[in-house]
């Protein structure tokens, strides 16, 4: 079971390999990927680092291509791709049909791993982008039960990876348009959830209101703390209720599910984060490292230590974690 | 231009989706889509209930369309739509990548409604060759990729645009009605019964931002492009979709005809919807933007 682990940039690429990640995931400097932040992702000069760093270790490399082109952006797409094939990346993490046509016509020994973003929550599904694109994984949506984990990766006819760690999608991924309805972008559109663009956190007497497109999406009391105005994770009103109606802010945190997930034939835990800093990189890919490996050595009486889950709190949003949809009375 | 009425995407008493089909078969809409998309515990309506409601609609002269289900995960619900894409008689909506691998396996001519990301021209082809005959427009797209997109797109496929409804934004394995009632999925009550258009949310300061249906959250407004309609004309759109709501879809398809025909006045429409209307996507900007205030 392979751990892979978010690199935003090289500091986060080095930490999560120094730690024992088996690969890091990466994205281009634009649109062509779902962490599209200031500040985040590889240009030439830095991805050759992050290169040489991986292979003098041993360990692969992921290219996250998990956007969906628009008419106008598509031959961005093709130069990622091209630029993929390049740097003899370790697999192509890619969502959109058209990219994955393609990357697979054009490039057929580039491996080729379907994005989460690319929405497929059961084994039908995965067969078309298996047999029409030759994809060797996929990740899963965060939206499945355990058992329905383990029903799609006996049944698939491909490697599965799915989610361990991290900010928690409620919604199926790739299927979100809450960011663009009040904010103009998407993550399929823009590769971004919530652009910091359109955020405004405003002090008021009564405390801290943050907004997305001019949107009320939370208002917290003073000495309580504001997030990021994602909104799945806002306060609104109804049935005479004001409440988190659809998520707290929390993190997803599957370590007490890993003898499961291992059971069920899982090929690769993914840490979320590829925009959290190095020090959140290094701490979790820590942690999850010496999870995997003693539950490889002995599965039957892996048992997360406190520290592990008090580490993992200590990192997460809203200082929570939950098992999200693996768990059904999470639904 | 032709019309189309989009499958229900809310959970009606038996009765009134009867009575709700039995309208529509007078209405002067040319595509009908049936079949429960959001969620496979709405049970009032079954298999056999769709078909015979399919029937009626074709021998008034209809275009029938099954539509399958959105998010697929249990196996009972691959099963229902198995069933559903082996009907032999009507063409079939693929909401979800699933679908496609069946109808394609099997040969058979699809269509696809918005939940299938078409976002580009080479994504059509391969869903073209595939057995793809018409395709949805993604609502978060508008014009300018429209545009680019039909610039390349395959022969003989036709181009639905969502014109008219609360949009599908967002799905998820938590029920959000259940959870606003503190129920549990498993003993959610069928509380969406409740709920003919949905159960709008609102911002802390009063604005309707989101409607709640289940597993499915939408937006509070009300898409609305009766106005563009000579823009999606010309663009090459084939049909205009019509989502069902609790009142007034008749009035509103009435109101599309008319527009189609280039007679009657465009305006007047937000009174029919359930808070207010938007039509940002379409202009490529924010979704709950609306460029016709009444």
């Amino acid at each position: 079971m392979q751990l892979v682990c978010p690199a935003g940039n090289l500091p986060s690429l080095k930490a999560a390999i120094d730690e024992g990640a088996d690969v890091v995931y990466l994205g281009f400097k634009d649109d062509t990927n779902a962490r599209n932040f200031a500040g985040l992702n590889f240009n030439d000069r830095t991805l050759d680092q992050g290169l040489d760093y991986v292979r003098s270790k041993g360990r692969e490399v992921y290219v996250a291509l998990n956007t969906y082109p628009r008419p106008q952006g598509w031959q961005r797409w093709q130069a990622a791709v091209d630029r993929a094939a390049d740097m003899a990346a370790d697999a192509l993490i890619a969502a959109d049909i058209g990219v994955l046509d393609y990357a697979a016509s054009r490039y057929p020994d580039l491996p080729l791993h379907l994005s989460v973003q690319g929405s497929a929550t059961n084994y039908e599904a995965l067969k078309f982008y298996q047999e029409r694109f030759g994809i060797r994984r996929a990740v899963l949506p965060r939206v499945l039960s355990m058992p329905q984990v383990k029903h799609v990766a006996e049944h698939a006819p491909v490697e599965i990876e799915v989610f361990g760690f991290g900010s928690l999608c409620v919604m199926v991924e790739g299927r979100c348009l809450l960011s663009s309805y009040a904010a103009g972008q998407s993550p399929n559109t823009h590769g971004c959830c919530s652009p910091a663009g359109e955020v405004r956190y405003q002090e008021t007497a009564t405390g801290m209101e943050t907004r997305l497109g001019g949107v009320l999406v939370d208002k917290v009391g003073r000495g309580e703390t504001a997030g990021y105005p994602t909104v799945c994770k806002g306060r609104y009103d109804a049935l005479d209720k004001t409440y988190y109606a659809l998520e707290e802010p929390t993190s997803l945190n599957t370590l007490d599910l890993l003898p499961e997930l291992l059971a069920a034939g899982v090929s690769a835990i993914k840490i979320e984060g590829r925009q959290r800093s190095p020090a959140y990189v290094r701490q979790v890919a820590r942690v999850w490292r010496q999870a995997i490996d003693s539950c490889l050595r002995d599965p039957q009486h892996f048992r997360p230590r406190d520290e592990w889950m008090q580490q993992l709190g200590a990192v997460s949003e809203g200082q929570q974690t939950t098992l999200g949809a693996y768990h059904r009375t999470w639904q | 231009m032709k019309l189309s009425l989009g499958p229900v995407q809310y959970y009606w008493p038996r009765e009134d989706l009867q009575d709700f089909y039995r309208e529509v078969a007078d209405l002067p809409v040319d595509i009908v889509y049936l079949g429960e998309t959001v969620c496979s515990k709405r049970r009032l309506f079954r298999y056999d209930d769709w078909l015979e409601t399919a029937h009626m609609l074709r021998e008034a002269g209809k275009e029938v369309v099954l539509s399958t289900m959105a998010l697929l995960e249990a196996e009972s619900e691959l099963k229902t739509m198995r069933r559903i894409c082996a009907n032999g008689e009507f063409m079939v909506e693929a909401n979800d990548m699933a679908a496609v691998q069946l109808l394609s396996a099997a040969e058979l001519s699809f269509t696809t409604g918005p939940t299938v990301n078409t976002y580009n021209a080479a994504t059509l082809k391969v869903l073209a060759d595939a057995g793809l005959k018409r395709w949805v427009l993604p609502v978060e797209l508008g014009r300018d990729s429209l545009s680019g997109i039909l610039q390349d797109a395959p022969q003989g496929v036709q181009t639905e645009v969502f014109a008219w409804g609360r949009i599908p934004l967002a799905m998820s394995a938590r029920c959000y009605t259940a959870r606003a009632y503190d129920l549990p999925k498993d003993d959610c009550q069928y509380r969406c019964l409740d709920h003919a258009d949905g159960l709008t949310l609102r911002t802390r300061e009063g604005e309707p931002f989101l409607a709640i249906n289940g597993i499915q959250t939408q937006s509070a407004l009300t898409c609305n492009l009766i106005s563009k309609t000579e823009e999606m004309r010309q663009l090459g759109v084939d049909v205009l979709r019509i989502s069902p709501q609790a009142r007034h879809t008749g009035r509103i398809v009435q109101a599309f005809s008319r527009a189609l025909a280039g007679e009657g006045d465009a305006s007047g429409l937000e009174a029919l919807m359930p808070v207010g209307g938007c039509d940002g996507y379409w202009r490529e900007q924010a979704g709950m933007n609306y460029s016709q205030e009444p």
